[in-house]
């Protein structure tokens, strides 16, 4: 099922593929705005740098294609001129033979130029020029003149091996453009998903994944089906343009010059339809929004809706959207359609006015019929670039405002690189140090604001704080996915600065509430940490964690594939599997989120007993809801508004009356009062 | 489908004047090649200036002429497409707002809202083009095989011939690259997954020191994409040149055939090119006869989803003869041996559960997840039917009761707080528009809410975006609280509707509600056993059946399950603290 896509980004709903204006037609809309389109495209042309000989070699194949096509219709022309040519030819032979009186034949070698410089003036007059010299090549004495088959074979075998050859070049092309356009689209993807590992985590937090995720697949897919048409229309748009117009001159200056005279009056007018017609796909697009908008949150909020007797009013708000949107959508199909029989009309007018004028030169002997008829195939020829101006200009613009925003991602300022010459940690004791630490996660605001703590090996720390206070802070810290900003963090006395990242993570395992298991099988996910596990390791973990009675309830047990929310497998198991991943992964510290009440009591009870199991022996940092996990602690961390406001062990906390005893009490206090 | 048809019914006269509009404009089309040959004919070939000049004229009529029928047929196409969709979505919508949960359920609600946006959608642009393109398709074609055959019966054979090789390529064409479209499809949805999991997952994977593996995950799933979005873009590129080649060997085919005609007289230079005219007139014919099977098969799928909705019927309706409540029973919400199974489970969820909640009383309901609590307290407002047994409502089956009467009686507070678009007064009054001022914010007091909303630049009319998501977990679930109470009902639902708020807040949010729920009757689902010690009386579910009903003291001593849950939550220091002196009980510290 390809139910609601959950990548519609929230910014762009109008991108989100979901609401796309009906009918489509021949405008592109051109919402969407690069707010630096000059640099924009030049970053574009760095992507598009390392195909240059292949784009040169589109080219030559795309002026090669466009060049026959060009040549066509004046080949086709001159075909038509030959027929022609035949049938006037014998037309006048008859009519002159059937005047001559029987029996007489004309001597041998009588030509049609000599009858006609023995014709009288007044008769000469009659004929008109462009048959004259048809005539003028009559010989009389072979007989009745024949067509000139050969001739038209012979142009006709032109004119096929030019299509065929032409059509082989503009399929040429696409194939080149079509992997091209692909590879550069995997480039770029490519290239985001190398940044999303550069970017430092406050970016992501600060970012809806919703964001990202559309710059990776829609806003790239446009880039790429944008730059595919724009490319090959502006490439073949100039040289038809060009060469039409080459063509059209070397035929007529005098019918150029009306063709010419059309081009405005059907550009003015597709200009104005498009102007006109995106007014009201804007309000449809907005429209949609809003009514797509209630839907999905009346949907969502069916039951409270339902609760409150809620329908009437918004199926009232249902009706009044989906008239405006009724509105303004047909008027936008409506209106863009007209684009069609307006142009088509200015065509025709043009059309006319071409024969028109070109019948009267004919009789007057500058053009032939078959010049007439290739100028009116160029006049529909030269049309189609023009009226598509407008649309390249659109689809060009689309591109760059989705590339810009691709290439927003790319350019945002990394992680500090790791230090070149990084120390290690050999054999591992588990000592952390907090030394007058201080951090913000905005530049003007520290929440933790001088921080200091020994942690020895082998102790059990417990963070609380209600919720929200931001006890995540401290993981972040620890894991180094933030930085302090003054003060440090040492582990047996070495700055963590100071090591890789890498090597500092891979001191902790990490069993945090929001159980993130990637889709594949539980195997996997469970030899996430040490990708080379052998099969009884990862169920000795397993059994370790407590886990291992339930997957083998499960269907296909270890080889159970957990999919996209792994909806599956319940939240509680969902934990147990993420401490058996870290049990097999084996780390010399931890960090540890407790359950709550999400949980239901039995699996509470496994994953604690798993946690005490893991943390055994191990410097442990623990996310605790458990008033026996906090009494137990060696040290508790007390945060408030993300602040560390107090830290020492229960009784000490307690003793000194401060936040900690607050809360404490106020449990007390809370439970007398409790009443309801 | 038949469903579907039925919503086409008031556009049938607008049709007929459609196949009108677009007979008139395949007259018009078709009429230009006739009046180009005359053009030659008698103009060029025979120079005469005036014929030239007025058959001219007479083109640009028809043109014009031509130009008001294609923009009648696009007004009527469009405004039927529009209309019939505005139809659709409303029958739809109104389906929908209709549906109880057991219907909602077997759909999902992220399917229900793509089939009543995008779905119809779809169908409105499919058949605008329907009407718009495809429909002139069939008429045009006959036309313009009709008036070549007339031109010269001789030739048409080389029009057989190239719409045959045109339609076997389209042909051959799609049947490789429609499966290749799912697959484009498929693989788009693999990468989305692909980088959806990189992102969520971030903090793991860094914490795992797995960046390489995920980036060599993306890699596969980009790289495959790239290869069959390559293919399918190679292959639909043949599309262009293979129709330019077909369309340009049958001009030569015709002119040069023609050159053999015009030598015997058959023909005249004219009617050759108007034949060449025709020709490219039926192939453009049938290119947008084979738009519709290119477009129909997407509006297939989305007209089955559609007509799939519409042919759910709600099971959960207002009673042919609804009973009054008994007004001497009101607030009285009694459980009679009732017993509930969701549609095709052969496990029932709920099993013989009797209890009775009386106004001024407080009922609670605990067990672990998956026991029942949620689903037991949904059985009231008639989210579901109970499959055995009764529930009544003020003494009255609640089967008997209008949905509008028995949802009056009740303040629903949800397991998840939903908020809709629009001001903060505006979300609490929601069950009672007419809520004066001051009962919103006596509400918004009660709910502990006042305090966060006074420090709103906007206070009471502060917006809410789409589904709340502007204002945190615990504040969306004190306005659904000041919701309910504003509401004034005599019965309130609590599922569970305390867990994002802290403990002082929660401990207030309980005192002042005391007050204001007095004499009315109370429910209320929790986790904690702390929320629910005290209540009047506390039903235990283990299971889907009550393992035991009284209060916090009795059950301790003869409920096993009630004892295991506290266990879990107290220490036991903190259950002999109970025990000895009945106060001091400490939860799990809720900090």
């Amino acid at each position: 099922m390809t139910d609601a896509k959950s990548n519609n980004s929230p910014r762009q709903p109008a991108r989100a593929g979901m609401m796309r204006p009906m009918g489509g037609g021949p405008i592109a809309m051109g919402t969407d705005r690069a707010k630096h389109f000059g640099k924009t495209m030049k970053q574009l042309f760095r992507y598009l740098r390392p195909f240059w000989l292949r784009l040169g070699i589109v080219v030559v194949f795309a002026i090669g294609s466009t060049v026959f096509t060009i040549i066509g219709p004046r080949l086709l022309g001159d075909m038509t001129n030959k027929v022609v040519d035949g049938y006037i030819a014998t037309q006048a032979y008859d009519k002159i033979t059937a005047q001559l009186p029987k029996g007489i034949k004309l001597p041998a070698g009588t030509t049609g130029a000599k009858l006609m410089q023995n014709l009288p003036a007044a008769e000469l007059k009659k004929i008109p020029s462009d048959q004259r010299s048809a005539i003028s090549k009559i010989d009389f004495s072979s007989g009745r003149p024949t067509y000139d088959f050969a001739g038209i074979a012979g142009l006709a075998g032109w004119l096929l091996a030019m299509f065929i050859v032409s059509a082989v070049f503009g399929y040429a092309q696409s194939w080149l453009m079509a992997d091209m356009v692909q590879q550069i689209t995997y480039r770029l993807r490519r290239d985001i998903s190398k940044k999303i590992d550069k970017l430092p985590l406050s970016y992501f937090d600060n970012q809806p994944y919703g964001e990202v995720l559309s710059r990776v697949t829609n806003d790239v897919d446009t880039v790429g089906q944008n730059l595919n048409q724009s490319v090959t229309q502006i490439i073949t748009s100039v040289i038809m343009i060009i060469g039409v117009a080459a063509m059209m001159l070397s035929i007529s200056w005098q019918l150029t010059l009306i063709a010419v005279v059309v081009i405005p009056l059907s550009l003015i007018s597709s200009l104005f339809v498009v102007k006109h017609s995106q007014r009201y796909f804007m309000n449809q697009q907005n429209t949609l929004a809003e009514l797509n908008g209630h839907i999905e949150e009346m949907f969502s909020g069916h039951t409270v809706m339902r609760a409150f007797n809620g329908q009437g009013r918004s199926i009232s708000r249902f009706k009044r959207l989906n008239h405006s949107l009724y509105n303004n959508a047909w008027r936008a199909t409506f209106l863009s359609g007209l684009l069609m029989p307006i142009t088509q009309f200015i065509g025709n007018l043009g059309f006319v006015g071409v024969a028109v004028a070109g019948g009267w030169l004919a009789i007057h002997g500058s053009v032939n019929l078959g010049d007439i008829l290739a100028f009116v195939q160029y006049v529909s020829l030269l049309n189609q670039p023009i009226t598509q101006a407008a649309n390249v200009a659109n689809v060009l613009q689309l591109a760059a405002a989705a590339a810009e925003r691709v290439f927003e991602f790319i350019e945002e300022p990394e992680e500090s690189p790791d230090p070149a010459d990084s120390k290690s940690i050999e054999a591992i004791k588990g000592e952390v140090d907090f030394n007058h630490v201080v951090f913000g996660y905005t530049p003007h605001k520290n929440i933790i604001k001088d921080f200091t703590a020994n942690v020895k090996p082998g102790m059990r720390i417990a963070i609380v704080g209600p919720t929200g206070a931001g006890k995540t802070t401290l993981v972040n810290l620890l894991m180094r996915f933030y930085d302090v900003k003054s003060g440090s963090i040492t582990i047996d006395g070495v700055d963590t600065r100071d090591m890789r990242r890498a090597d500092v993570r891979k001191l902790f395992g990490m069993v945090l509430q929001d159980t993130w298991l990637f889709s594949g099988t539980i195997k996997d996910n469970i030899a996430y940490g040490k990708e080379d596990a052998a099969m009884e390791e990862i169920v000795e973990a397993a059994k370790a964690a407590h886990a291992d009675g339930f997957i083998r309830g499960l269907p296909g047990g270890y080889d159970m594939v957990l999919d996209e929310s792994a909806d599956n497998v319940a939240q509680g198991e969902k934990q147990l599997l993420t401490i058996a991943r870290a049990m097999l992964a084996d780390p010399p510290m931890l960090i540890l989120d407790e359950a709550t009440s999400s949980v239901d009591t039995r699996t509470e009870v496994l994953i604690q007993a798993a946690m005490d199991k893991l943390m055994h022996g191990r410097t442990s940092f623990v996310i605790a809801h458990r008033l026996s996990t906090i009494r137990g602690a060696d040290l508790i961390l007390v945060m408030e508004n993300g602040n560390i406001v107090e830290s020492g062990t229960h009784e000490s906390l307690l003793k000194s009356k401060g936040f900690y005893a607050d809360l404490y009490n106020s449990q007390f206090a809370g439970a007398m009062t409790d009443e309801v | 489908m038949r469903k579907l048809a039925r919503f086409f019914v008031p556009y049938l006269a607008y049709f007929v004047i459609l196949l009108a509009l677009v007979y008139g404009q395949t007259w018009a089309t078709l009429a230009l090649p006739g009046y180009m040959s005359d053009i030659v004919n008698n103009g060029i070939v025979a120079e005469n200036t005036s014929v030239i000049f007025q058959t001219g004229l007479k083109m640009l009529g028809v043109t014009l002429l031509g130009g008001v029928f294609m923009i009648g047929v696009s007004y009527v196409a469009t405004r039927i497409a529009a209309g019939y969709a505005r139809r659709l979505r409303e029958a739809v919508f109104t389906r929908v707002e209709m549906f109880s949960l057991v219907e909602f359920n077997s759909f999902s609600s992220a399917s229900l809202i793509t089939r009543s946006t995008n779905d119809v959608q779809q169908i409105q642009q499919v058949l605008g083009m329907m009407l718009r393109i495809a429909l002139l398709g069939p008429f045009m074609g006959v036309g313009a095989i009709i008036k070549a055959w007339n031109l010269a019966p001789s030739m048409t054979w080389i029009m057989a011939v190239a719409i045959v090789i045109l339609t076997s390529i389209i042909a051959v064409l799609f049947t490789i690259a429609l499966p290749r479209f799912k697959q484009v499809q498929q693989l788009v949805d693999r990468l989305n997954l692909v980088t959806r999991e990189f992102l969520t997952g971030l903090r793991v994977i860094r914490a795992f020191n797995r960046e390489d593996h995920e980036e060599h995950k993306f890699d596969i799933a980009n790289m495959d994409l790239r290869k069959v979005n390559t293919f399918v873009n190679r292959l639909l590129a043949t599309m262009q040149p293979t129709l330019m080649l077909i369309m340009n060997v049958v001009s030569v085919a015709i002119v040069w055939v023609g050159a053999y005609e015009v030598s015997t007289n058959a023909m005249q230079v004219g009617n050759v090119l108007a034949f060449v005219q025709y020709a490219m007139q039926a192939i453009a014919a049938f290119l947008m006869i084979s738009i519709i099977f290119v477009l129909a098969p997407r509006a297939m799928v989305s007209a089955q989803r559609i007509g799939e909705v519409l042919n759910t019927e709600p099971n959960i309706v207002d009673p042919e003869e609804p009973k009054k409540p008994n007004p001497e029973l009101a607030g009285t919400i009694s459980f009679q041996d009732v017993s509930f199974a969701y549609a095709g489970a052969d496990k029932p969820v709920l099993e013989h559960i009797s209890f009775t909640a009386k106004p001024g009383e407080t009922t609670a309901f605990v067990g672990s997840t998956g026991s029942g609590k949620s689903t037991l307290v949904s059985l009231i407002p008639r989210f579901y039917d109970v499959t055995y047994g009764q529930v009544l409502v003020d003494g009255v089956d609640v089967r008997d009761l209008k949905l509008k009467d028995l949802h009056h009686r009740i303040g629903y507070v949800p397991q998840h707080a939903t908020l809709f678009t629009g001001t903060i007064e505006s979300n609490i009054k929601y069950g009672r528009p007419k809520a004066e001022p001051g009962d919103v914010r006596h509400a918004a007091e009660i709910a502990q809410a006042s305090d966060f909303i006074s420090k709103l630049d906007d206070k009471y009319d502060s917006m809410i975006a789409q589904g709340g998501t502007n204002v945190s977990g615990g504040q969306r679930q004190r306005l659904s609280i000041a919701r309910a109470l504003a509401y004034k009902p005599e019965i309130y639902i609590f599922d569970d509707s305390f867990s994002a708020l802290d403990f002082t807040t929660d401990a207030k949010l309980r005192q002042a509600l005391k007050a204001e729920t007095a004499g009315k009757t109370v429910l209320i689902v929790a986790q904690r056993i702390s929320t629910i010690m005290q209540a009047d009386n506390i039903v235990v579910l283990e299971e889907g059946k009550v393992v035991g009903q009284g209060k916090h003291d009795e059950l301790l001593e003869t409920c096993d399950v009630y004892r295991e849950i506290a266990q879990s939550q107290l220490s036991a220091q903190e259950l002999q603290n109970a025990a000895t002196s009945g106060e001091l009980i400490t939860p799990e510290i809720a900090l």
